[in-house]
């Protein structure tokens, strides 16, 4: 058994003319929490579900726990769990329901069932809630309640695609516990999402973008390797026109606005301070601060996707 | 395979019990349907109003009037004084039928001439209307055939009638239309529930997306479409038997056939049926779409084409050749042989084949396409 929970290499689908999902390779260690990012048809949802055996992919192969997905889809399907990105579980049965229908067509039984509804309602906060049916539960408890019913049979693996979204900020901070509950447990997990803040909390991330793979790495080093120069945060007043201002001149290297301020990317943290003073002051607008700023992932991905727009035009 | 179909079944059976649109098509429409089509639809051809023009107001004009009434399937509205008061009442469907008898009518009886006796007849409905001038001319027959004997007598011959025949019918010997409508009602409630529960039922997964879930599950397409059709068949079965019982105790209708026979007739004509449904359901992607493409698929060749109440026989010859799409045509053929007629097997083995063939080839293509539009 090698530590790769999944190892794709070379991943092709093709539906006609379009290619959703373009040669894309990649490996996922056990036990980790692999964050796949990308825009909404970027070829997430794709790749994830030729990797669970849905989907028959047009080239390349992937292995997941060890197993090929188009040989042998069924083997796959018994490793691991999937949690899709619409609610599927049934909105007409009641909670308890679902997890014994779930819980049955897994082949557990009976006493595992039960051991398993104790952990579901616990981790999904469903106590007292058990004969309640599941369509009149909202968003965030749904949501806890399909990755119990997608992990109810323990498995080593588990895709979760897009699980958060439509969840509110308190409910999706909850949901990523139960994430790192279940990798410390030495589950793999392969999250997709669009909530870059999310991707902080992955040990690995890849971005994709049109169906290929445009960067991967930990957090960390995406950081490190595509941000090397300096951002400044810029709390100024009129920040657009900020922005038109400074976008205009030769040293700086990136502008863009993120909500009240202004992030500006120069090759010179000093240097750099005291020219954007200067265009301000000249312009009449004023600042509170201009402070050196730790690179998000935000930054890293719209630097990225900034990279492969150019390089298409 | 068989601990793998039980929860599949047990949720549908609890989907079923919640889901109030699918409780209705099973429960209310069969109930509906036996009391409309049992009750209302009546093909028996009685109470014809009558209208009767006596130019003549003889005693034997009137004698030959009244036979009509007391053969008991005309009903004698009034006596009319002309021949345009009958035109006015048939354009008001105030009568069904006219009958103008003539000046000369005893007179012409008397010196031994024939009587031409006119009888007007609503021909809106054709079927009925031929019905009437059946009835017409056996009372006309008899009544002559009375006057005949009489003249003989009179010149001493004795009283022979050269052939005489006793009409013995049989399988329905009250030609009630209730006896032939009911075995095609319980295809056609059958035909109705099976096709649009399971269609629903399945397209239903397909479009709240439950079937991703299933689909990463250890569970095959094969297993949860038998998983699906089984208690579909289970309650199409039910209904079907209700409506037996019902059909017994409302209209009299008795089975005299093997119940066995028509158990196995019936699942086989389920799972037609049931095959049918599941193709509508690979073709469809809402449930909205599939209850029309299922209801129209299963309700009107059924109500149409597979002789429930109209003959195929009487059907033009490519009509007949397209009645041969629907199963249900075939069904009715066993029913009405072994709930009608009590036959064994052998009378209808054809259709039996034909059924066969019809739901292997519709469960081959549509859980062929299935395993394609879910895959």
């Amino acid at each position: 058994m090698t530590d790769k929970a999944i190892e794709v290499e070379n991943l092709t689908k093709r539906f006609g003319d379009f290619t959703a999902v373009d040669s894309v390779s990649f490996e996922v260690k056990r036990g980790e929490i692999f964050g796949f990012l990308g825009a909404n048809g970027a070829g997430k949802s794709t790749t994830i579900r030729m990797l669970c055996g849905l989907l028959q992919s047009t080239g390349g192969t992937a292995r997941v726990g060890g197993f090929d997905v188009n040989a042998e889809p069924d083997k796959v399907k018994a490793t691991i769990g999937y949690m899709s990105q619409r609610f599927s579980l049934y909105e007409d049965l009641t909670v308890v329901e679902n997890i014994n229908f779930y819980g049955r067509v897994y082949g557990l039984s009976s006493t595992a069932i039960e051991a398993r509804k104790k952990w579901v309602l616990e981790i999904a906060n469903l106590n007292g809630r058990e004969n309640s049916i599941t369509g009149t539960l909202s968003g965030g408890w749904k949501q806890r309640l399909a990755l119990g019913c997608a992990v109810l049979h323990e498995p080593r693996i588990v895709f979760l695609d897009e699980p958060t979204s439509g969840v509110d900020p308190v409910m999706r901070r909850k949901f990523w516990e139960l994430i790192n509950d279940l990798s410390s447990q030495g589950v793999t997990v392969l999250v997709t999402t669009h909530f870059l803040e999310e991707a902080e909390y992955c040990n690995d991330i890849i971005l994709i973008n049109a169906g290929k793979i445009i960067a991967g790495g930990s957090p960390k080093e995406l950081k490190q390797n595509y941000i090397k120069t300096p951002i400044l945060e810029v709390q100024c007043s009129k920040v657009i026109e900020a922005m038109s201002l400074i976008e205009k001149e030769p040293w700086a290297l990136e502008t863009s606005v993120f909500g009240i301020f202004l992030h500006v990317s120069v090759p010179d943290e000093q240097q750099g301070r005291s020219q954007i003073e200067a265009v301000l002051r000249s312009n009449g607008i004023s600042w509170n601060k201009i402070e050196r700023r730790t690179p998000s992932l935000e930054d890293v991905f719209l630097y990225l996707l900034d990279q492969e727009a150019k390089k298409a035009a | 395979m068989i601990r793998s179909l039980k929860p599949i079944i047990i949720k549908e059976f609890r989907q079923i019990r919640r889901d109030k649109r699918v409780l209705a098509i099973l429960t209310l429409v069969p109930a509906l349907l036996l009391l409309l089509n049992g009750y209302a639809l009546n093909l028996d051809v009685q109470h014809i109003k009558m209208a009767v023009y006596d130019e003549e107001k003889s005693a034997s004009s009137r004698e030959f009037a009244n036979s009509f009434v007391t053969s008991g399937y005309f009903d004698y509205v009034r006596m009319l004084s002309s021949s345009e008061e009958a035109t006015a009442l048939l354009d008001d469907a105030q009568i069904k039928c006219a009958l103008i008898i003539p000046r000369e009518f005893s007179h012409k009886l008397l010196s031994n001439e024939p009587v031409d006796v006119q009888v007007l007849v609503d021909g809106m409905d054709a079927n009925s209307a031929t019905t009437i001038v059946g009835y017409v001319r056996v009372v006309t027959l008899q009544y002559s055939q009375k006057i005949v004997q009489k003249t003989l007598a009179k010149i001493g011959r004795s009283n022979y009638i050269p052939i005489q025949f006793e009409a013995r019918i049989w399988y329905n010997p009250e030609l009630k239309s209730a006896k032939f409508l009911v075995p095609g009602l319980i295809g056609f409630i059958l035909a109705i529930t099976a096709v649009i529960a399971t269609s629903l039922s399945i397209v239903k997964e397909k479009e709240r997306n439950t079937i991703e879930q299933i689909n990463v599950s250890p569970i095959t397409p094969v297993q949860l479409i038998v998983g699906k059709m089984i208690p579909y068949a289970l309650i199409s079965l039910v209904a079907a038997t209700l409506v037996l019982v019902a059909a017994y105790f409302l209209f009299d209708v008795a089975i005299k056939g093997s119940f066995f026979l028509l158990f196995c007739a019936t699942l086989l004509f389920v799972l037609a049926a049931l095959s049918m449904g599941l193709f509508v359901s690979t073709i469809s992607d809402s449930q909205q779409v599939a209850f029309q493409l299922a209801s129209l698929v299963s309700m009107l060749p059924t109500m149409i084409l597979s002789g429930f109440m109209f003959p195929i026989r009487s059907m033009p010859v490519w009509l007949q050749v397209l009645s041969n799409i629907t199963p249900a045509k075939f069904y009715l053929i066993i029913l009405r042989s072994i709930i009608l007629k009590g036959v064994g097997l052998a009378a209808f083995w054809p259709q039996v084949e034909y059924l066969l063939l019809f739901t292997t080839f519709m469960l081959s293509v549509s859980s062929r396409r299935f395993k394609k539009t879910i895959g």
